[in-house]
């Protein structure tokens, strides 16, 4: 069973692995709306990361990555920079909230 | 502006120590400031120690050395109360003297 | 028998509210005691006087160096700028003297300190900004130069002089030591370090090639001429750097959070002396 399953197993991956591969390929190019969505859900939440005190440079560095990208024409790598700029506000806001107790487990008492 | 140079010169035996502190920017010529235009270099190219007419200590810089370089070593055939002049010139003919007694 | 078990209970319940209300209220004489226990007990081999001069009081290479510089340290010249600074009046014949106790002079150990009226911590690179500025002078950056060459010669005329920060009984003064504590353990960045981490858990350790300097003491040898950064740095420059170097983004030079934590970090640091300016690598 085992010697006939194995094969049949990574038949279905490989095939899993090729359907995926053509989708992401057919899958429409980044549109000008789709990066200003993601840039402005970006600038937001780096504002309220700002507002938290708890900004993080690389945010900015990724929403400026971005916009350069952006008026070069790529639209495919902004949205991807604005996208991780709006993962990096949303982890920096995360550590401010959590710290907002936790900063009390590294006291020395 | 003998101010960019600090010497201390203290003989030990028959030995004089020299310590000295200089004040300059040492550019290389391949940083950029923040605007990123080049910082023209800016360098000593030369520094003198003289004892009595005699040359004790010459360096050749280039852009290696440091900012604010500092430079320590020892000679022999000094006496106390003796004048140490040192100076130097630098890429932009620029150039500053200090002469100092040896303690 | 009642009555007694009555009382005992009562004393019971008094004492457990009142250890309560002792967490409840900050205190920071406990505060600074427990750290200062932490470091003496952590390094056992330095001398608590020694801790003033960070990475060189856990290093006995660094040390060896270190003192082979102080025969000529490199801050000799913010040194004489600042004396010189210091002394010349402002265009209203006024001088930096006339805005500080003793003329300025032997002073740096009393600061930061609480204004009542204000009510907030005035730092000394924040007293000497105002200082101009009430003579009609334009401020200096905090990160730059002057002010590091101003601080430098306070501090010089300061050594030896420990520290001794005053926390009035002031709610406000309490809360701006509390904030300034929260914010020394407070996770920060993309790297996800606090002051504590580098400055509480590792000092003594290596970060890439740099020695960690202790948190006790370390606002003691401020300001300092860093090797690295071939130039002179204030307490608000060290600060910005060491966020940028979390990659966090600082906050403004003299904002409230750096304020209450120069507090915090200058009070649990009393009792030890001025060193500054001081040579860090």
């Amino acid at each position: 069973m085992r010697y006939i399953s194995t094969p049949s197993v990574m038949k279905k991956i490989v095939f899993a692995m090729m359907v995926s591969a053509v989708c992401a390929g057919s899958a429409r190019a980044a549109s000008e709306a789709d990066y200003l969505a993601a840039v402005a859900a970006a600038e937001s939440a780096n504002k309220e990361a700002g507002r938290l005190r708890n900004q993080w440079t690389v945010t900015q560095a990724a929403i400026n990555a971005a916009k350069k990208a952006a008026e070069s024409g790529n639209l495919d790598q902004a949205l991807k920079s604005a996208q991780e700029a709006e993962a990096l506000a949303k982890a920096s806001i995360v550590q401010a909230t959590s710290e907002k107790q936790r900063w009390k487990e590294m006291e020395i008492r | 502006m003998a101010a960019s140079i600090r010497v201390r010169a203290v003989l030990n035996g028959e030995v004089a120590e020299v310590q000295t502190l200089i004040q300059h920017p040492m550019d290389t010529g391949l940083v950029k400031d923040a605007k990123g235009e080049v910082i023209p270099a800016h360098y000593i190219q030369q520094l003198t120690f003289t004892h009595k007419e005699r040359t004790v200590f010459l360096a050749d810089w280039g852009t290696a050395v440091s900012k604010d370089p500092y430079v320590k070593f020892a000679f022999k055939g000094a006496a106390k109360g003796d004048e140490l002049k040192v100076s130097w010139v630098d890429n932009k003919g620029a150039t500053d003297s200090l002469t100092a007694t040896i303690q | 028998m009642s009555a007694l078990r009555l009382l005992l209970a009562l004393a019971t319940t008094l004492g457990l509210s009142a250890s309560a209300m002792a967490a409840d209220k900050p205190d920071p004489a406990a505060d600074a005691k427990a750290l200062q226990d932490y470091f003496v007990k952590k390094f056992p081999k330095v001398a608590f006087d020694d801790f003033v001069n960070g990475p060189y009081s856990m290093n006995a290479d660094m040390r060896k160096q270190w003192e082979e510089k102080e025969q000529f340290p490199p801050y000799e010249f913010a040194l004489d700028s600042g004396k010189e600074m210091f002394a010349k009046p402002f265009k209203n014949g006024k001088t930096y003297a006339d805005c500080f106790a003793n003329g300025g002079i032997g002073i740096r150990q009393n600061y930061p300190y609480f204004d009542d009226k204000e009510g907030k911590v005035i730092t000394l690179e924040l007293a000497l900004n105002r200082c101009r500025e009430a003579n009609g002078e334009q401020p200096y950056s905090y990160v730059k130069d002057e002010m590091a060459s101003l601080t430098a010669y306070m501090a010089y005329t300061s050594r030896g002089k420990r520290f001794d920060i005053k926390i009035p009984d002031d709610p406000r003064a309490l809360e701006a030591f509390e904030r300034g504590k929260e914010y020394f353990y407070t996770r920060r960045g993309q790297l996800n370090f606090s002051c504590a981490s580098c400055h509480v858990q590792s000092p003594g350790e290596r970060i890439r090639a740099e020695i960690l300097a202790p948190a006790l003491g370390i606002l003691n040898a401020m300001p300092i001429y860093r090797s690295e950064w071939s130039g002179m740095g204030t307490i608000s420059r060290r600060i910005v750097t060491c966020n940028s170097q979390t990659r966090a983004v600082p906050l403004e030079p003299q904002s409230d959070e750096y304020r209450n934590l120069e507090y915090y970090l200058s009070y649990v640091s009393n009792g030890l002396p001025v060193s500054g300016p001081g040579a860090r690598p």
